[in-house]
């Protein structure tokens, strides 16, 4: 057994990274998620294969990793909200151009300079492409620190085996909180790049990384191999949990922060003798529809609870399409939801 | 029959899509030549930015990625810091490297990243048709400054290797021009220099080449040439801007 460190989210994301041979970062500072380039760049500069650059911007630090995982080296940046909007066109090229990168949203209050409080409402924009174009970027959601730095590894084995960006959405509850965490083996991946990365054209043809396609055919042929890809990661990399749904008459659906709390209120509820049960998609991209479907069937109806004016409730909704209510309780702009608002919530529709 | 002259092997026999007497042929041939001469194509990687030049890597044998608009240097930076041992050529228009990118290039400068920058400098936006670029001489008309560039609304123009040149990050900075024998012999000397500078290390180099574009200027191309002259050299002086390491400054 590895030994448990106590470390902020953030930090636990830094050091998963770097334990996932994630030698290179380039990002620009922005709360609340600072502590990770604080911390790479603390740790990359003794490593000899190591660069830590802090960009004159958020864009460049997108194209900064763009360049970086042209070389088939691993690679990540992070940043909050704000900073994840400027990411955006480099975040399509690089889904575009297929190329394997870790990146990591830890979720601020929004819309514009908003706040640095916890929230979820950039989920849209990472599920549902915040960039411009037909892509799809993997999305992660921890709800623990834990998970902070074992889903960043897993991250990394993702984006190389499918050459596709993923992004793990956390929130500023998760990046500053302080939980034990013992770290996965060190391991850097196996999937060889040597097909396409730049290294140099010795000994073969020249490799070209692009995103361009000009004909209308072309074009269309080009991203329906990307979407055949993504069915695949569809197929193969859906992730979730459930907690007490067996028998459960109520399913709430929740990620990340909130997740926790619905916890405490399935634990009241039941105590209560109403059943109820959590799904907690991990992935929130590709979605766990299925299972959410599946528990549609025995629920009298579903409930989501997200720190947002409800994003994830919209697919949620295409999972249980149409067969049973989904209602929807959300808080914004930094309040966490308390597990008595919650089941006062629930109770409403008894 | 002795042979005197062979295009670079570094360059492709595609047909190239410039217009007659576009600079960018000239330009591709002189980077290829050096990249050639100096035993450096195995490692090299041309970044083609967006603009005219957009599929240079159509025509270089070598490895090769397309960046957004203007961002070139910065993914440059990426693949340098992720591989040293890559040669990195970016390969940059005026719209991009002195409008969407000047961000990119300032910083990439002040770093003193170890790349080499090739700048062409038209004064106007080809790709998109004839656009005001941040280039374009005052009173120069162009399909968003139909009367002619006038301060008043649309400022001046951006002086790159002036500007770049005031920051110590970097290494070697010179302006040259392709309109005549000269200037171009010292245009692939420039760029050679460049290369050189980059595989021994020594950090960021540019090499702003003004160039014709005698389908957007409307003149035929031998009257682009002369119109380069009369007008672009007066504002952009030609010479060496900047040759120093950093460590060699005050």
């Amino acid at each position: 057994m590895a030994e448990k460190i106590l470390m902020k989210g953030n930090e636990a994301i830094a050091e998963a990274a770097i334990r996932a041979g994630c030698h290179l970062y380039f990002g620009y500072p922005i709360t609340p998620q600072s502590e990770i380039p604080e911390y790479m760049s603390r740790k990359l500069p003794k490593f000899e294969d190591g660069a830590y650059i802090q960009a004159e911007t958020e864009v460049s630090a997108i194209n900064m990793v763009y360049g970086a995982a042209c070389t088939g080296r691993r690679v990540m940046t992070t940043s909050s909200s704000p900073g994840i909007s400027l990411m955006q066109e480099g975040i399509s090229y690089i889904a575009g151009a297929e190329l394997p990168c870790v990146l990591v949203n830890v979720m601020r209050g929004g819309p514009g300079l908003g706040n640095i409080n916890p929230e979820q409402a950039d989920y849209f924009q990472s599920v549902k492409g915040g960039g411009h174009g037909n892509y799809r970027l993997v999305v992660m959601a921890p709800n623990s620190v834990q998970e902070m730095a074992d889903l960043t590894h897993d991250a990394f084995d993702i984006a190389d085996k499918y050459r596709n960006p993923v992004m793990l959405i956390a929130d500023g509850n998760l990046g500053q909180m302080m939980e034990p965490v013992e770290f996965k083996e060190s391991s850097i991946g196996s999937v060889d790049h040597s097909s396409w990365s730049l290294t140099g054209m010795k000994n073969r043809d020249p490799h070209i990384i692009t995103s361009i396609y000009l004909g209308a055919e072309e074009m269309e042929n080009y991203v329906k191999k990307l979407y055949k890809k993504y069915d695949e990661i569809e197929k193969n990399e859906v992730r979730y949990e459930e907690y007490e749904c067996e028998d459960a008459e109520i399913i709430i659906v929740a990620y990340g922060i909130v997740s926790r709390v619905v916890r405490n209120v399935i634990e009241d509820l039941r105590k209560q003798n109403i059943k109820a049960g959590l799904i907690r998609p991990i992935t929130v991209w590709p979605f766990p529809s299925e299972i959410i479907s599946k528990r549609a069937e025995q629920a009298k109806f579903l409930m989501t609870c997200e720190m947002s004016t409800g994003q994830m409730v919209e697919d949620v909704r295409l999972a249980v399409n149409g067969k049973k209510p989904v209602h929807f309780y959300g808080r914004f702009g930094g309040v966490v939801p308390t597990p008595d608002e919650i089941v006062d919530e629930i109770k409403k529709y008894l | 029959m002795e042979k005197i002259f062979e295009k670079t092997k570094v360059l492709n026999d595609r047909t190239m899509h410039y217009c007659p007497g576009c600079g960018h042929g000239i330009v591709h041939r002189m980077v290829g030549e050096s990249l050639e001469e100096l035993g450096l194509v195995d490692k090299a990687v041309v970044i083609s930015p967006v603009g005219c030049s957009v599929f240079a890597y159509w025509y270089f044998n070598t490895d090769n990625v397309e960046a957004s608009h203007g961002r070139a240097p910065a993914v440059g930076t990426g693949l340098k810091r992720a591989n040293p041992e890559l040669i990195v050529v970016s390969y940059q228009g005026d719209g991009d490297l002195a409008s969407s990118g000047t961000a990119e290039i300032v910083h990439a400068a002040a770093r003193g990243e170890n790349i080499s920058v090739i700048f062409i400098n038209n004064a106007i936006y080809g790709m998109t048709g004839g656009q005001m670029a941040p280039t374009t001489l005052i009173g120069q008309k162009t399909a968003t400054s139909p009367f002619g560039r006038d301060p008043k609304f649309a400022g001046y123009p951006i002086k790159v290797s002036e500007m770049l040149s005031t920051l110590r990050g970097t290494r070697y900075i010179e302006r040259t021009a392709l309109n005549n024998i000269a200037n171009l012999n010292k245009t692939k000397k420039a760029i050679k220099k460049a290369l050189e500078l980059q595989e021994k290390k020594e950090g960021f180099s540019l090499v702003e080449i003004l160039s014709p574009c005698p389908t957007n200027w409307g003149l035929n191309p031998p009257e682009a040439m002369d119109w380069l002259e009369k007008n672009m050299i007066p504002e952009y002086p030609l010479g060496v801007f900047k040759d120093k390491r950093a460590d060699e400054e005050e």
